[in-house]
């Protein structure tokens, strides 16, 4: 099969490349978005949730339709649209100060609630405030339950504070899907859950997670054939929102499988807004979400160095894989409740700077770099501890930055790919001292000599 | 304009003033040298810290333990190290906290437990895990579901894991239960004159300033139950023996501060201001639950039970029926406020994100509110009382026959 099909698109002169995966991804996305908007003349009910530890296999066996109000605010943000949305939600009378995608969403709502295929959105005939590793969501849903005459479905997810999650949470989990979740499903659809469906749909993500996984570890390799960030959250990861347990996502995994295996044949590196990467240079880990507005500029401000992301947080925070979980049709509510409680948001920080820290040996990168984003506590509070964490484990320095997931103000281009410049000049610095690991691209451990850390704060 | 009140406490007799004099001093007292007295006293007996809103503090009590709220820096902590590890875009309460933890004020405590309220004050948990791996450190999750079999059995399996570790910490031997009931008891007393201490401030805010209210209540962090308990009955006798004027001032209930503190000087800027402040959600951890917890029978569901029934209304929690519009409305006409003052702290995603909830129901039902920010470290006050002084009077002259 080939591994590339080229087009001609983007900006007037200009070849985009693209993998028949994010032809498909996009159609995929596409086709989503235009069921929601026929949602209601077709009489299938339509369930807003979140996308951390989201409940789509129990969604669909449900045969509803899940959106996804972060999905939305980011398609706003990638379309330039969020920064318009966030002034009007800030109008009327949202402080400044509050996760902006929250407003993005308030804002998109009062403009008439289109979403980026053009088509106009449909009401929830149910919120699913699945509250997992993040505060702001129940804030959200209680506002959007002021909005839409709808009942709500709280599903309360602890968080793993003691990095574990224990049976009584468990069950605590799988109690309220049982009592308040599928009762709630069952009201709104006039339908009992159908328990074969769901195993099926189960059974089906396991298989789609396989081979998400083998994709996303395919970037151990050098050079790597996938961006496990930009890469990871344009094509790879959002597919898995509202298709997980379909055939679609099944049948879409493994064609982005066999494609990633081309290239990994081909010792070919990924593909970017800039064409196929052809001399990686630098490889790094990334915390933290993208800047939606920016999305292109601030991948080319990588792709332009020769860097490459090989591992990222933020395609862990629908759900994390890789201690080995798996949906699991054997033990349907149990697995979601896995699921839910395991997505990265909902792991306390000494599991997180040990994700990231064995990324960073794992996947031999030359340094983590954290893209701070100011809507987001869940995420930024205690990064500046993380950073430092793990580059006294690692030996790797770690580089930061400050920005937004779609608050335009707080996205200064000139400052991004100031700091970006310098943490990787650093990182050339480290690797010529003395000490330091040879090889084409670095690698992980070893020397703490050379600079240590770029400092970026006030 | 309203008449400036001289500073202090006016119309304080020697008593009164005596009782205020010490909830100062505790007030000031950041390097928490009361508990550092106390446990001297007590031959080295152990203590555990909590940050706001809410923790059973009954099961430290029962633990043999002193359980000490820390509330952030009250403004007098000068941040060094703490901005090093939070963004400017993240509130002061964290960076303060752990200013006073890298400074060594809270080397005195054992443990250190971390409500569950928001993201930050859940990540800063895991901060404390490791850059402090010799206390004891627990995230305390609370249920946001109220279903006694479901909410509730979680919640009693969390509060069991959390009094095994505390008595596993203090070392105790004393019987579990027996313990247990005996510290419910004396929370139960603490909560009933705190309970009180606030109506006869809702009955009569000449004779009882939310300045000194909030000092008796902060006393409440630093000292062993029934010391506090002790110290609100003296100063509610106080209280009731001065003689103050009671002045034209507008009722407000004050809402939004139940994380990170206003400054005192704030609260006292809008009792300057015209506002006589008759109910607020600073320092809830102290009254809450609402009402009595049972005595009889398994005291870890007895507190479970309280949780799920009596807990106040508060942005951290998850309202099931209705909107968290409706209970503040509730609030404003039981306690007869001609207003609503909604002060966040700025940053704080819960108080801000449901800002425009509260402002939309209030203007709904015709109640007159004022919004701002502050930081617990905010040192000018002129633009606040200001906007509290025309906030006040406007509501003076609207409600004028
Ligand atoms: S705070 Fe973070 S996780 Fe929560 S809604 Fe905002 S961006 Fe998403
Ligand atoms: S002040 Fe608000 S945002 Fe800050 S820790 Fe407290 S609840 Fe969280």
């Amino acid at each position: 099969m080939s591994a590339e099909r080229e087009t001609t698109g983007g900006r007037e002169g200009e070849r985009e490349v693209k993998d028949a995966s994010m032809l498909l991804q996009k159609e995929m996305i596409a086709g989503h978005f235009t069921a929601l908007s026929r949602a209601k003349e077709e009489g299938k009910k339509v369930v807003y949730t979140f996308v951390p530890g989201n409940l789509t296999e129990l969604l669909h066996a449900f045969d509803v339709l899940p959106l996804y109000p972060e999905i939305n605010a980011l398609q706003s943000g990638m379309r330039k649209k969020s920064g318009g949305y966030i002034l009007e939600a800030e109008r009327l009378g949202h402080s400044e100060d509050v996760c902006a995608y929250v407003k993005s969403d308030i804002g998109m709502l009062r403009a008439g609630n289109v979403g980026p295929t053009g088509e106009k959105l449909p009401p929830p005939d149910l919120l699913l405030l699945s509250y997992t590793g993040c505060f702001t969501f129940m804030k959200w849903f209680e506002l959007l339950k002021r909005e839409y005459d709808c009942p709500v479905a709280m599903l309360h997810v602890p968080y793993q504070g003691d990095g574990e999650f224990t049976d009584e949470m468990r069950k605590y989990v799988v109690d309220q899907l049982r009592s308040e979740v599928i009762p709630k499903l069952e009201q709104v659809t006039g339908k009992k859950l159908d328990e074969a469906k769901l195993e099926e749909a189960l059974a089906k993500s396991s298989v789609a997670e396989d081979d998400l996984v083998w994709v996303l570890e395919s970037a151990k390799n050098k050079p790597s054939p996938i961006d496990a960030y930009f890469g990871g959250v344009y094509y790879i990861g959002p597919i898995f929102t509202a298709f997980r347990g379909t055939d679609a996502a099944v049948e879409y995994y493994k064609t982005l499988r066999s494609e990633v295996q081309v290239r990994l044949d081909q010792r070919l590196g990924p593909i970017t807004p800039d064409g196929p990467l052809t001399n990686e240079r630098y490889r790094l880990v990334v915390e933290g979400p993208p800047s939606w507005p920016s999305f292109q500029e601030f991948w080319k401000m990588f792709s332009g160095e020769g860097a490459v992301v090989v591992a990222s947080s933020y395609t862990k925070v629908g759900g994390f894989y890789d201690h080995g979980f798996r949906h699991d049709p054997k033990r349907p509510l149990e697995s979601l409740a896995d699921y839910c409680a395991g997505c990265y948001t909902n792991l306390n920080l000494p599991s997180r700077i040990e994700i990231l820290a064995r990324y960073v040996r794992e996947y031999q990168a030359d340094g983590l770099l954290i893209n701070s984003v100011k809507s987001c506590n869940s995420f930024s509070a205690g990064q500046l501890m993380i950073l430092r964490e793990v580059e006294e484990r690692t030996g790797v320095p770690g580089g930061f930055i400050e920005t937004d997931l779609v608050d335009p103000r707080y996205f200064s281009a000139a400052n991004v790919k100031n700091r970006l410049e310098s943490y990787l000049q650093m990182i050339e610095q480290k690797r010529k001292s003395p000490g330091a690991p040879r090889g084409p691209s670095g690698a992980a451990g070893g020397g703490s000599s050379g600079p240590r850390r770029l400092e970026v704060l006030p | 304009m309203h008449e400036d009140s001289s500073s202090g406490s006016p119309g304080a007799t020697p008593r009164l003033s005596a009782v205020i004099a010490r909830c100062e001093a505790l007030y000031h007292d950041v390097d928490l040298r009361t508990v550092h007295d106390w446990r001297a006293a007590r031959g080295g007996r152990k203590v555990v810290g909590y940050m706001p809103i809410y923790v059973p503090r009954e099961l430290i009590d029962a633990a043999g333990m002193l359980p000490v709220g820390i509330m952030g820096g009250r403004g007098q902590v000068e941040i060094i190290r703490g901005d090093a590890w939070f963004q400017s875009y993240i509130c002061q309460i964290p960076r303060s906290t752990i200013e006073l933890a890298l400074t060594g004020r809270l080397d005195v405590l054992d443990g250190m437990l971390f409500p569950s309220i928001c993201d930050v004050i859940r990540n800063l948990s895991g901060m404390w895990k490791v850059k402090f791996p010799g206390k004891y450190v627990r995230y305390f999750d609370v249920p946001q579901n109220y279903e006694p079999e479901v909410g509730g059995r979680f919640y009693r399996e969390e509060l069991r894991h959390l009094y095994a570790d505390l008595r596993r910490l203090s070392g105790t031997t004393e019987d579990a239960d027996e313990t247990l009931r005996r510290s419910i008891a004396r929370y139960n007393e603490n909560r009933r004159v705190i309970g009180e201490l606030l109506e006869l401030r809702a009955k009569e805010p000449w004779r009882v300033p939310t300045y000194e209210s909030y000092l008796v209540l902060f006393a409440g962090n630093v000292l062993p139950v029934e010391e506090h308990t002790a110290l609100v009955r003296e100063y509610i006798a106080a209280a009731l023996e001065s003689d103050r004027p009671r002045r034209d001032n507008a009722r407000v209930v004050l809402t939004g501060a139940f994380c990170e503190q206003p400054p005192i000087e704030l609260i006292r800027t809008l009792e300057l201001a015209g506002c006589y402040v008759v109910s607020d959600d600073t320092a809830l951890g102290r009254r809450w639950p609402t009402e009595d917890v049972s005595t009889e029978g398994d005291p870890l569901l007895a507190l479970a039970t309280g949780f799920l029934r009596h807990s106040p209304p508060t942005a951290a929690r998850y309202e099931p029926h209705g909107d968290r519009g409706e209970p503040l409305v509730t609030l404003v006409k039981k306690q007869r406020a001609e207003g609503v003052v909604l002060a966040a702290p700025s940053f704080c995603d819960p108080a801000l994100l449901e800002q425009p909830i509260l402002q939309d129901t209030l203007d709904a039902a015709r109640v007159p509110w004022t919004a701002f920010k502050y930081a617990e470290n905010l040192g000018q006050f002129q633009v606040i009382r200001e906007q509290a002084g025309t906030f006040a009077d406007s509501i003076k002259l609207w409600s004028e026959p």
